[in-house]
């Protein structure tokens, strides 16, 4: 059987249907063409469930830590012990080792130094890292976008401004521009007129993380969006008298929709790695709040004596950045099967 | 050409000034607190406090102290808050660490993904070719400082294969040097292997189907020529704009996370304790220094590129 992606890459004028009830060659939209290439794509979907799978692991924190762990993701344990095959066993051996992971409901996968669950904390942690990803990256595609219709749109001085601001952000190393923002916004947190935010809050690491990558994104759409300024319908669009904005949301905006979901896709994935970075590096989430990023960089300490803290999270952050890459790409190839769209690093 | 060249300095000194300003605003506007307090203590007097911020210059008016901490960088005097040091000196100690560790990494990277690309390309759609995508992939899915940790356990201490970490310069035994070097080359080379042996990839299989490659294998040269003189050849244009601009961002602090992990005292180590200690001249001095490569970088691969194509050049010089 000839699937409906393969009549219609076939070139030439298509067959004349004859004797086919109208409803079957109704026009789809690229949306639905995009799915259907993605369907094909079996990996980047396997990619995409496993995503959901992990975002579910997380949002169940509250249900293990509740019924199965029976702890909270900050609590200490430094002197419990727990029955393990009979035996009472100490959650931090006395000499500081913690305990490592094994088939038990609570501790699963071990305990820190501090006595803390690994396995609540890894799920906890894991919302964290997540949301600060996600967060992070639509802060990124809003600015981006905005930056991009701006200058694509007015071209002129205001595309001078804007470029030249991104080329500064950009010639900045981007680790040491989040760390150095990172440090300073820590101490006495945001006050910026009505906006303020706390030192320990995470829209901090939210908020850095998505200014330094806007650049990276911003330009590959500016470039698009001066492509499509001269193409006949924006002409046609001017000449029936509709104002900037509406042209920019109405006109450009639907015709650059799947660069912004492509890049927003692989967006999360570099934010989760950026967080991670920051965060090991004591510039990105603050205690109490645990990520996956803060959990190796506590679990380090130690990587000598208990290395499961250390190889959890960091498996975590692999899988999920993985998936998100993967199905980033296989998104990529079904939304442009001309690959025009590649995020810069 | 002289005049592209002079443009393009020009834009560079430009970038860089505005890099120094936001740097400097960053670490005396955003703080919200009295550096002078920070380093006096925490039950310091006020007559202390009042003694430290003339001391550092911290009661004058902030384009004054931008002004005094550009001339102290510029004439290498500047000293840090934290410890009393010069820091143009210790960026200095700092540079042949970083340098071993970011050219070794670079060559090590480049080779790797040229082998890794060509090999994806030549059998596209097979095995080899899935098998080094799938690697790549995880390549660029991995913390590279958590990709340091698992090396340093389980190679430098479970099995002892290599050193856990530290610096031995080249001058004092090279052996030592490199071995001491395997493992942050090869942790820090990882990430681009991925990046570039993906692009290397796309844009081997794209000229593939070029009208000079058509013509090359008509006149006779045999597969493999083909392949590595003309394919090869004309795809590696923009890996090689990639990596003018990752060799510069790797100088200029993305090494800090390699450094940190495997202890190496470079300047990304140097700018870490630093941020730990909120201590800004020092920080100023190596967002500079990085910031310079970056930008110094960016200008090579500009002006290279304009060597190569007249069409940039005369574009460029063309009056707007």
């Amino acid at each position: 059987m000839v699937s409906p992606i393969d009549s219609l890459e076939a070139p030439g004028e298509p067959p004349i249907p004859t004797g086919v009830p109208v409803a079957q060659i109704q026009g789809r939209s690229p949306w639905y063409l995009a799915w259907l290439r993605l369907r094909r794509n079996k990996v980047a979907l396997v990619c995409a469930a496993v995503f959901v799978l992990i975002v579910l692991f997380c949002l169940a924190a509250p249900l293990w830590a509740e019924h199965v762990a029976h702890t909270g993701p900050n609590e200490n344990h430094i002197t419990d012990t727990v029955m393990i095959d009979g035996q009472e066993t100490d959650v931090v051996a006395p000499d500081g080792t913690p305990l490592g992971p094994g088939l038990h409901g609570k501790f699963l996968l071990g305990a820190d130094q501090n006595g803390r669950d690994v396995m609540v904390r890894l799920m906890y942690g894991g919302r964290t890292s997540i949301y600060v990803g996600l967060a992070a990256a639509l802060v990124t595609t809003i600015l981006a976008v905005i930056v991009a219709l701006l200058a694509g749109y007015y071209r002129g001085w205001i595309d001078a401004v804007l470029s030249r601001t991104m080329d500064i952000i950009w010639a900045f190393p981007v680790l040491l521009l989040g760390i150095a923002l990172g440090t300073t916004l820590s101490i006495g947190g945001l006050k910026a007129g009505p906006i303020q935010i706390a030192g320990d809050s995470l829209w901090i690491p939210i908020l850095i993380i998505g200014l330094v990558y806007v650049p990276y994104v911003a330009r590959p759409i500016r470039g698009e969006i001066l492509a499509l300024r001269e193409k006949e319908f924006i002409e046609a669009a001017v000449a029936q008298g509709k104002g900037p904005l509406r042209i920019m949301f109405s006109e450009l905006m639907p015709n650059i929709v799947s660069t912004v979901v492509v890049f927003f896709t692989l967006n999360i994935a570099n934010n989760m790695l950026l967080e991670s970075a920051l965060s090991f590096l004591g510039a990105g989430v603050r205690p109490p709040n645990a990520s996956w990023g803060t959990m190796i960089s506590d679990g380090y300490q130690v990587i000598f004596t208990a290395p499961h803290l250390t190889v959890v999270p960091g498996l975590m952050i692999v899988a999920t950045v993985l998936s998100l890459n993967v199905f980033g790409d296989g998104l990529r190839d079904a939304m442009d099967p001309r690959a025009k769209i590649r995020l810069e690093h | 050409m002289a005049r592209f060249v002079a443009r393009r300095l020009l834009g560079m000194t430009a970038v860089l000034f505005a890099i120094s300003v936001i740097v400097f605003l960053i670490f005396n506007v955003i703080p919200n607190s009295d550096p002078a307090a920070r380093i006096a203590g925490k039950n310091a007097d006020p007559a202390l406090i009042a003694r430290v911020n003339a001391d550092l210059g911290l009661d004058k008016p902030l384009p004054v102290q931008y002004l005094t901490m550009m001339k102290q960088i510029f004439t290498g005097q500047l000293t840090s808050y934290a410890k009393d040091r010069n820091v143009v000196q210790q960026i200095w100690e700092g540079v042949p660490a970083t340098f071993s560790l970011c050219i070794g990494a670079a060559v090590l990277w480049m080779s790797l993904a040229i082998l890794f690309g060509y090999l994806s390309a030549v059998h596209a759609g097979r095995f080899a070719d899935r098998a080094l995508t799938i690697l790549s992939l995880v390549g660029i899915s991995m913390p590279v400082f958590w990709l340091a940790a698992m090396l340093l356990y389980f190679l430098s201490f479970k099995v002892e294969l290599f050193p856990t970490g530290s610096y031995v310069p080249l001058t004092e035994s090279p052996g030592d040097w490199a071995y001491h070097l395997i493992l942050p080359w090869f942790t820090l080379a990882v990430l681009f292997v991925g990046i570039y042996s993906r692009v290397l990839r796309s844009n081997m299989l794209d000229a593939m189907n070029e009208d000079y490659v058509r013509t090359a294998r008509a006149k006779g040269l045999s597969e493999r020529q083909v392949r590595i003189r003309h394919v090869l050849r004309n795809s590696m244009i923009p890996v090689i704009t990639l990596f003018g601009l990752d060799f510069g961002m790797v100088v200029g602090g993305g090494a800090i996370l390699t450094e940190t992990v495997y202890n190496l005292d470079g300047v990304g180590l140097y700018a870490g304790e630093a941020i730990r200690s909120l201590d800004l001249p020092p920080l100023m001095a190596v967002v500079m220094f990085g910031a310079f490569f970056i930008v110094f970088f960016n200008t090579i691969v500009d002006i290279l590129y304009a060597v190569l194509d007249p069409r940039i050049r005369l574009g460029e010089a063309a009056p707007a």
